[in-house]
């Protein structure tokens, strides 16, 4: 549905979109992370045809967004970074008005602006003024725009901001759900809304593609991924060290090992060979588990400049130590 | 077609509605009127003329406006981009001419009901005596089409700038430029130096020169040429300004 070429975007002297290409196929959630100022959002501007690109082609469904505007974006829903609304106008009269731009009218505009008040919760301020809102419901009329005429592509700039922790769960559910049957792409700063809600994420730093994956793929890239912990009385790491499919031993407080596989995906090898020399030395095991990969660690690891990381990397050997 | 249509309707119905949700429209009507009067009856010596005609009335409509009309229409665009709604607006599936002709008339047709309330000052020289009615409305189409020609130009600095400050005094200078170029006391200084048909071409870029032969009573198919022509020009402007906007 969503399909981008060799996008950029350049501001004066500054590259804010530097040559992104992927694609969102109906039925995906796309995850949309970088670090501050990566060009998220000017992606998500380009996509959604308010910006127009320095170089490169978004098309959603069969239309070109440069070329036939209006019907690319008669497809879309868009939630904008700041969830501008204006707010001289009652909520139910600023959806309606969306609703009246997006062709509804009579019943089945009513029946719309019902239907999404209820998917936001706004059903108690329908009639207040949008200036007198509080931040979490602006965003939330805002969202509600979005998805006024059931559109088949959502693009949402940083949904979950200002929301409080119910409203995200609500609203990740809601993503997901939609996801089914829709294309979705959202920007997030959340980790945890990758798993909760994207079937596939893209990381962007400087406006470039850094990774490109499912959150499984994402947290194998890890370097903790596979590894194994193991808390036991008299454990030795020498001997842990010794064992074939084992690469580094990295000591924890606590007489807690942290094994690393010598080659990742081995880890269930390790595992085995672990369990053998603990019944062999007769060590008294207290903890045993194989490490998932973190999703910040990764995100750290790949969008940090590189004397930043070695920085990080040195602070974290010092806690470690 | 339709769907152009119904786009500007829509935009233009929520622009105008937003006047009056604010106490803004009121004040503006108030000083509108209130100043129209003032001018017509006691600078204007409007009963001292002891002529049934409303020249008194309409002579002073280029100065009021220049004050009036941009600090209507400086919000138009400055508001919305200040506050991002203008990202919203522009990806709804609208073509960006269609949001500024809306925003255009809704502002227009707000000017249109201020001048309409003054009505009352036409029904007291039919009451007072027997003015030519053909030549008030005139007037009364040339008043409307100057606040246009103001209108558009201020639509066009709006568009400039986030600051409605930046936007009125901008449009203020345009529009002072637009009445000095035509203003006896500037053409007469003009002719010292400048040969008759120099003087000449650039009155004819001021709207006071249109304005007043409405102001005779003749509705002239160049002066609204000329009126349209502005407002086309301020209104493409408009499109262009905010076509590079976006593409900064
Ligand atoms: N209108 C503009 N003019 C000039 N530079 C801009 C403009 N908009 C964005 N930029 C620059 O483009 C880069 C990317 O900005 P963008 O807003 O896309 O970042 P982002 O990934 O959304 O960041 P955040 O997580 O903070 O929202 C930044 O360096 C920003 O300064
Ligand atoms: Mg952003």
């Amino acid at each position: 549905m969503i399909n981008i070429e060799n996008l950029c975007k350049t501001f004066g002297h500054n590259k804010a979109v530097d040559g992104l290409s992927f694609t969102v196929e109906r039925g995906e959630v796309l995850g949309f992370l970088g670090p501050n100022g990566a060009g998220k959002s000017t992606t998500m501007r380009m996509i959604t045809g308010f910006l127009p690109p320095s170089a490169g082609r978004v098309s959603i469904g069969n239309y070109d967004v440069a070329k036939s505007p209006l019907q690319a974006k008669r497809l879309m829903g868009y939630l904008p970074e700041n969830a501008a609304c204006y707010s001289d106008m009652s909520v139910h009269g600023f959806l309606s008005f969306v609703a009246e731009m997006r062709g509804l009218s009579g019943d089945a505009k009513r029946r719309s602006v019902q239907r999404v008040a209820e998917l936001c919760f706004l059903g108690s301020v329908l009639q207040q003024q949008i200036d007198t809102l509080s931040k979490g419901y602006k965003h939330r009329t805002c969202l509600a725009q979005a998805l006024i005429h059931d559109p088949e592509v959502l693009v949402m700039d940083e949904p979950t901001d200002g929301l409080d922790p119910n409203q995200k769960h609500e609203l990740r559910s809601l993503i997901r759900e939609m996801g089914r049957t829709k294309a979705v792409i959202f920007s997030t700063h959340i980790l945890e809304e990758v798993d909760a809600a994207c079937s596939r994420a893209i990381i962007i730093d400087r406006g470039r593609i850094v990774a490109n994956g499912t959150p499984a793929e994402l947290k194998n890239m890890s370097e903790f991924a596979g590894a194994v912990t193991l808390v036991a009385q008299g454990a030795d790491a020498h001997k842990l060290a010794a064992l074939a499919p084992a690469g580094r031993v990295e000591p924890l407080g606590g007489g807690g090992m942290r094994v690393y596989p010598r080659d990742r995906g081995a880890s269930a090898v390790l595992v085995k060979a672990i369990m053998q020399l603990v019944a062999h030395e007769g060590w008294k095991i207290e903890a045993l588990r194989t490490e998932e990969g973190h999703l910040d660690e990764v995100f750290r690891s790949i969008t940090l400049p590189d004397t930043a990381k070695s920085a990080s990397a040195v602070r974290d050997t010092q806690a470690v130590a | 077609m339709n769907s152009s249509i119904a786009n500007v309707r829509n935009i233009a119905k929520r622009e105008l509605g937003s006047y009056f949700t604010s106490p803004v429209a009121y004040v503006f009507l108030v000083i509108f009127l209130l100043l129209t009067g003032f001018f017509a009856f006691t600078i204007g010596n409007f009963f001292e003329r002891g002529e049934a005609s409303l020249a008194s009335f309409f002579v002073w409509h280029p100065w009021l406006y220049l004050v009036l009309v941009p600090a209507i229409g400086m919000r138009v665009w400055s508001e919305e981009r200040r506050s991002g709604t203008m990202e919203l607006l522009l990806t709804l599936p609208v073509n960006p001419w269609e949001a500024i002709l809306a925003k255009f008339l809704a502002s227009w047709a707000f000017l249109a009901l201020a001048l309409a309330l003054t009505f009352p000052i036409v029904i007291t020289v039919n009451l007072l005596g027997d003015p030519d009615n053909g030549q008030i409305l005139a007037g009364y189409v040339g008043s409307l089409l100057l606040a246009g020609a103001y209108l558009a130009i201020t639509c066009m600095t709006s568009a400039m700038s986030r600051n409605q400050v930046v936007a009125f005094i901008l449009s203020v200078v345009l529009c002072l430029f637009l009445i000095l170029a035509g203003f006896n006391p500037v053409t007469d200084l003009l002719t010292r130096w400048a040969s008759p048909a120099l003087v000449d071409a650039v009155a004819a870029f001021s709207v006071v020169t249109h304005y007043d032969n409405f102001q005779k009573g003749v509705i002239d198919a160049r002066d609204l040429l000329y009126f349209a022509s502005l407002l086309g020009f301020a209104l493409f402007a408009t499109s262009v300004i905010i076509r590079n906007h976006r593409s900064a």
